[in-house]
């Protein structure tokens, strides 16, 4: 299986995912330029993160019209699986493929720190290999990662089991001092009504591997390797 | 056609958590400006366009609001000024 990773001018965890993918997980990867119109045969989309052309306007509000995203929304409509990470969520929000928006930090500061994630659904292709209320520890580094929706959003993604992470303390409770950024009900990461598009601000593909502290990422990519491997449907 | 400038204000909607302003809030308060109710920050832009009529422009104008200018999700926009160059 293969995964496309989109890298736009001012990617910066393109080569992490690379990595995540290929060294860790074994599996295929290919970068995709932004320019681009092919996704190569990609299985899985990775939009990264980073501070793609330079977060001017809106994080993500311009790296939405690069040509490569009309067949990324493409891909996502027919069911195709897209992870999306930090800035690659803040693109997705924008593109319309996630509801909701990142705004600034309400600290107003740049946070890079770990934190500890609850783990609020196994019911997707991306979180089956954890276990409900799982809490993991997974670094963030973002300005802009306060999530926000209008009330009835909100309603609808709980209700319908579609926050997947939520920011936490150790003990797995969503305190206010646990939420990094201000984010609506401490929401970390979404997906998507049909499930195929995962968004989340913390960064999983920096989380694989002793050395760096956590290897609570490798479920995640796991979880959709597998579900590629054994055909799940979107 | 005929060049115009246009003026756009885009704000933070109100009822959304603005920490910028929050921000300002407090520092004009510390300043002593202590009958400032409420700061929004935003932004401000000035487009350049060539259009056939003010109305044609401000038109334009609203259009690049909807699809880039302005988060529709968190932000509202106005057209302050339209101006024949």
């Amino acid at each position: 299986m293969k995964a496309g990773i989109v890298r736009f001018p001012g990617s910066n965890c393109d080569e992490d995912a690379y990595r995540a993918v290929v060294d860790i997980l074994g599996q295929d990867a290919v970068y995709l330029w932004h320019k681009d119109h092919d996704l190569q045969g990609a299985d899985l989309i990775i939009l990264p993160g980073g501070f793609s052309y330079g977060d001017y306007l809106r994080a993500g509000a311009i790296a939405r019209f690069s040509p490569i995203m009309r067949e990324v929304v493409a891909f996502a409509r027919r069911g195709g699986p897209i992870l999306a990470i930090c800035n690659g969520f803040q693109i997705a929000c924008e593109a319309g493929l996630l509801p909701g928006a990142l705004l600034r930090n309400a600290s107003l500061r740049f946070v890079s720190a770990p934190v500890h994630l609850r783990v609020e659904s196994i019911g997707t292709r991306f979180t089956s290999q954890y276990h409900v209320d799982q809490v993991l520890r997974v670094p963030i580094a973002h300005g802009d990662g306060r999530y926000t929706a209008d009330a009835d959003t909100l309603e609808r993604l709980e209700g319908e089991g579609h926050v997947v992470f939520r920011y936490v303390d150790a003990h797995g409770a969503p305190t206010l001092d646990a939420n990094p950024n201000g984010s609506q009900r401490n929401i970390a990461g979404i997906v998507n009504a049909a499930g195929n598009v995962l968004g989340m601000m913390p960064h999983p593909e920096r989380a694989m591997e002793r050395a760096l502290g956590s290897t609570d990422g490798i479920a995640l990519f796991s979880s959709v390797f597998d579900s590629l491997l054994s055909g799940v449907p979107a | 056609m005929t060049r115009f400038r246009v003026a756009i204000h885009i704000v933070p909607r109100r009822g959304i958590l603005d920490p910028q302003g929050k921000a300002v809030t407090d520092a004009l308060h510390s300043l002593g400006f202590s009958h400032v109710g409420d700061v929004r920050v935003g932004r401000f832009l000035v487009v350049d366009v060539e259009a056939a009529s003010a109305d044609a422009a401000r038109s334009a104008a609203k259009d690049m609001c909807d699809k880039l200018l302005a988060n529709p999700v968190t932000e509202d926009y106005e057209i302050a000024a339209v101006e024949q160059t």
